[in-house]
């Protein structure tokens, strides 16, 4: 395949005719529905794939589509952000992080302000670019911020790998990683959540594998399907979990076989087993969910960056802000008092208007516009 | 956060691979992979190669997405 034909192939994912096409197929599947359902995606890289290409507005109106907790950054909580930026006003200590935590309000500012303030933040694209910082100056201690799901997991491992094998002492990891299923399932057992189906996060699979998410039919009765992130994608999706709880035969569907397979990544789950065990973990919105998140193993203490003492205070969430209710489906961004007047994109209160991937973010960007929803 | 971008792995030294899309190369870690080879498509990800894109799967799909719209075009001109 050459450059010119992965192209083509990717233009053809979009293809306009096939998007009407699918559209129409969904309509004639919700005509066999005998109530209307909701189906929730749970991958910030969905929410944005769906509120851009404006699919909410190709569906029938018995087919409502929301996000659910997808946006690690997003979910990460405040005193994690707390805890960060005092690391990175601690002495010959420098922070590096994935360059959407950077504007995440913690209780007093952020770690973009921490940096103005003389803090060493550095925006780095992979774990491996900290642990290059870490070998080129042996003084500091470098501290990588963690956040990320089963797809991220796996390279700050690999990074953890790499700086055990070439020597270097001072690369360290703050971990709030997490990990999909946990959340699901507290989704799924809560009575205050209408959901009949779920998009499941397509990269997330990649590593996962798509087996990882049998326990949705199996445990709740929940219909569930594995979508890539085009348009195309998401709609054949929908499709099939319309088909699915009209033939009341949930199941998980692999519709993303292209990349996904049903065991995963077996070699990655491997690194990350090696590094990292399953802890508790808090969730904006859900609080504390139980082994939800993965936390550097014991044997490799000293490179976990939560045994380094910092000063910190009891986490302040911003007032009025309504990402929890958001990350949990319960409430539609527009539905926050702050949404679009107090909190934008240039000037965001809440995490899920930060972040690139947030929901809020993507409403503002792209669906208000749509739906008239501009105060 | 897991957007992962599929590459061509175009050169190898090692754990170390050079990927190349549409005329942008990268430097990317092949230590997640069980194995790859030059001209495969590989899922990129804050600096690794995390999975492979199954062609075959993907023409697949694609056909699939051809017939589609192909009946949609038929039915109009009905």
């Amino acid at each position: 395949m050459t450059s010119e034909d992965a192209a083509a192939q990717r233009g053809a994912y979009g293809d306009p005719r096939a998007v009407a096409a699918l559209a129409a197929k969904v309509k004639a599947a919700a005509g066999r529905l005998t109530r209307p359902v909701t189906f929730m995606e749970v991958c910030g890289t969905h929410t944005n794939a769906i509120a851009a290409a404006g699919l909410r507005r190709l569906l029938p109106d018995s087919v409502r589509l929301i996000a659910g907790p997808g946006c690690p950054v997003c979910v990460t909580p405040v005193g994690y952000v707390d805890r960060a930026e005092a690391l990175a006003l601690r002495p010959a200590t420098t922070v590096c992080t994935f360059g959407d935590m950077l504007r995440v309000p913690s209780s007093s500012g952020s770690l973009e302000r921490v940096r103005a303030e003389g803090g060493d933040v550095r925006v780095v694209y992979s774990p491996r670019d900290a642990v290059q910082i870490a070998r080129q100056d042996p003084s500091r201690t470098v501290v990588f911020l963690a956040v990320g799901f089963e797809t991220t997991a796996p390279t700050v491992a690999a990074a953890l790998e790499e700086a055990e094998a070439t020597g270097v002492g001072n690369f360290t990891v703050l971990s709030g990683h997490k990990v999909m299923p946990p959340p699901l399932h507290a989704l799924a057992s809560d009575p205050e959540v209408q959901v009949d189906g779920l998009l499941c996060p397509g990269h997330v699979s990649v590593i996962t594998g798509w087996r990882a998410f049998t326990f949705l039919p199996e445990e709740y009765g929940l219909p569930a399907v594995v979508v890539g992130f085009t348009p195309t994608d998401v709609l054949r999706g929908v499709e099939d979990l319309v088909r699915q709880v009209v033939e009341q035969k949930p199941e998980v569907a692999n519709l993303y076989s292209r990349v996904v397979t049903a065991e995963g990544n077996i070699k990655a789950k491997a690194v990350v087993e090696r590094y990292f065990m399953p802890q508790d973990q808090i969730w904006r919105g859900f609080g504390n969910i139980p082994g939800s998140g993965l936390g550097v193993r014991p044997e490799f203490a000293r490179r976990d960056a939560f045994a380094i003492e910092v000063p910190v205070c009891a986490p302040v969430e911003p007032e009025g802000c309504r990402c929890g209710e958001v990350l949990k489906g319960s409430i539609n961004p527009p539905e926050c008092p702050l949404f679009a007047r107090e909190c934008t994109h240039e000037q965001p209160v809440g995490a899920c208007m930060v972040s690139s991937e947030g929901t809020c973010a993507a409403w503002y960007r792209h669906e208000r516009f749509q739906t008239g929803d501009i105060p | 956060m897991c957007l992962a971008v599929p590459m061509r792995l175009v050169r190898r030294d090692g754990d170390i691979g050079l990927l190349e899309l549409d005329g942008i190369q990268r430097e990317v870690s092949l230590a997640l992979l069980q194995d790859s080879e030059l001209g495969d498509y590989l899922l990129v990800h804050a600096g690794f190669a995390i999975g492979k894109v199954d062609e075959e799967e993907a023409r697949i799909t694609l056909q699939l997405l051809k017939e589609v719209a192909d009946h949609d075009e038929a039915r109009h001109d009905f």
